[in-house]
């Protein structure tokens, strides 16, 4: 299991177990916090599971695909650390992740 | 003001049920909740059942909205198996197919659509398919492989969905439509002519304009599709995806006011203020377009389990939203935002040679709906521009060279 920390827009911190091979925003989902949308369900369709990966795990995320940086790139609020978090495969390496959350989805 | 103390109940498990139940609580909603669902799972995500799971490569697990221990330990009594027969509205009752009854404070009608079926001869043998729920997909999967037949019959999204997934598994697929196009309801026919192209590239016979009048069998199980010109398309399983009707029975004959399903407004709320109904039985208003509409699609049923949870846990509604929709087959993602309601032309961009490329449908210079094919700046900036009710320069849009960021500056 792999410790993510999801962070909303207004500060509140939530802490819970993650299970290799789940994405970053099935981590969300399912542990019903606030903050990701994910509309489609993990398609890469809709970017309402944007997220700000922390610096000190960027490299650990891996790269986006070209998919995901077109879909990125007419969000809002992106910044150079936004990532869609259905694009992000939880694995070992990613205990302790820390993912922050933009003001809106939409 | 909020309706915060009271029971609510939620007929019907699937993405809307299931998605307002988890709001309800994430809204901090205090009361207590009942989810009644016609199948023995927790909700789950439909589309996946005519793409990734279809093809194994995701499982039930996978699919679930939430974990089965979610709902209990948010204190959801979610019940399997259990359907509402009837509605009491003045004593504020469902009477429910055990014969218990629940009274409720808030109701929400979450109870979806069933697919049609065709009112012909071999309708009931074996092997004729639908797909709609995962028990379906089950099913489904079991008889698609290698060497296979696989008959379609509906040329819409989930037809061409399981077409794909029956080439990726080795299906011979034949699809029969009754339109003289594929996609004839709901797309416009630059994308049915880009659509049959690339099935049949991919190994997916077609017959259009034809009409099925009979399932053929042996031994009770199917055997072949008849066609209206005597010709028999012969099979080992056909699926029938000609659309969907709404569950509204419950609401007709509770004296709901009904139309193409049962109307709501905008927080979700049907003629008797302590009833909301959500996902694809509700016919909902959109306001974007002046107009009511029933939508069967994930995006609207979340959508409108936000309005309904809101209304209960005393919250604010939520912000319009572009309706929007996507369809996945092959290595194709067809993203489409908003609907084609009142436009006076339609615009390519891109060439659909390329497989990248969008049809954007204009009513005057503003867009009311773009359909884009591995096209994702056209569908998010597209989506924007239609929830802005932003004018487009045409001639721009029209070319590709120039940037989508450049069409809406």
């Amino acid at each position: 299991m792999a410790k993510i920390t999801y962070i909303e827009f207004d500060g509140t911190e939530h802490q819970v177990e993650v299970k290799p091979g789940l994405s970053v925003m099935e981590g969300a989902v399912k542990n019903n916090i606030p903050g990701i949308d994910a509309d489609c369900g993990g398609a890469c369709a809709c970017a309402t599971c944007h997220v700000y990966v922390d610096a000190a795990w960027q490299a650990k995320t891996g790269t986006k695909s070209a998919m995901e940086e077109s879909m990125l790139d007419f969000a809002e609020n992106v910044e150079d650390n936004s990532r869609l978090s259905c694009q992000i495969k939880v694995s070992d390496d990613l205990d302790g992740l820390v993912v922050r959350m933009p003001e809106s989805q939409h | 003001m909020s309706e915060a103390v009271g029971h609510v109940v939620i007929v019907g498990a699937g993405h809307a049920g299931g998605t307002a139940a988890a709001l309800l609580r994430q809204y901090g909603y205090p009361g207590p909740i009942t989810l009644l669902g016609e199948e023995p799972i927790p909700p789950y995500q439909r589309p996946p059942l005519s793409k990734a799971w279809l093809k194994g490569e995701a499982n039930a697990e996978d699919l679930a909205l939430k974990p089965l221990e979610f709902y209990a330990d948010h204190d959801i009594d979610f019940r399997a198996n259990t359907t509402a027969e009837r509605l009491e509205r003045a004593a504020k009752k469902v009477v429910l197919s055990d014969g218990s009854e629940l009274t409720y404070d808030s109701l929400i009608l979450a109870t979806g659509a069933r697919a049609i079926a065709l009112p012909i001869a071999g309708a009931d043998l074996d092997g004729v398919l639908f797909l709609r729920t995962a028990a379906d997909a089950e099913t489904l999967k079991a008889r698609v492989g290698p060497g296979k037949r696989l008959a379609v019959v509906g040329g819409g999204y989930i037809g061409l969905e399981v077409a794909a997934s029956g080439r990726a598994l080795g299906a011979e697929v034949v699809v029969l439509e009754r339109e003289p196009r594929l996609l004839a309801r709901v797309a416009c026919e630059a994308l049915s002519d880009f659509f049959k192209g690339y099935h049949e590239v991919k190994g997916v016979a077609f017959e259009l304009g034809c009409s099925v009048t009979a399932f053929e069998g042996e031994g009770g199980k199917i055997a072949g599709v008849r066609l209206a010109d005597g010709r028999v398309i012969p099979c080992d399983a056909v699926v029938v995806g000609v659309g969907a009707q709404p569950n509204d029975e419950i609401a007709r004959d509770a004296g709901l006011e009904c139309a193409r399903g049962v109307v709501v407004d905008l927080e979700g709320r049907t003629s008797d203020p302590a009833v909301f109904a959500i996902g694809d039985v509700a016919h909902r208003p959109l306001p974007l377009y002046d107009r009511m509409f029933r939508l069967e699609s994930v995006p609207n049923a979340l959508e409108q389990a936000k309005q309904a949870a809101s209304a209960i846990a005393g919250r604010p509604a939520p912000a319009g939203e572009v309706p929007w929709f996507w369809s996945d087959q092959y290595d194709l993602k067809l993203q489409i935002a908003g609907l084609p309601f009142d436009a006076d032309r339609i615009l390519l961009r891109g060439d659909p040679a390329s497989a990248k490329f969008a049809v954007f449908h204009l009513k005057g210079d503003q867009v009311q709906a773009v359909e884009a094919v591995n096209a994702p700046p056209e569908f998010m900036m597209g989506k924007q521009l239609i929830g802005r009710r932003q004018p487009v320069n045409v001639d721009k849009l029209a070319d590709p060279a120039v940037s989508m960021k450049e069409v809406a500056a």
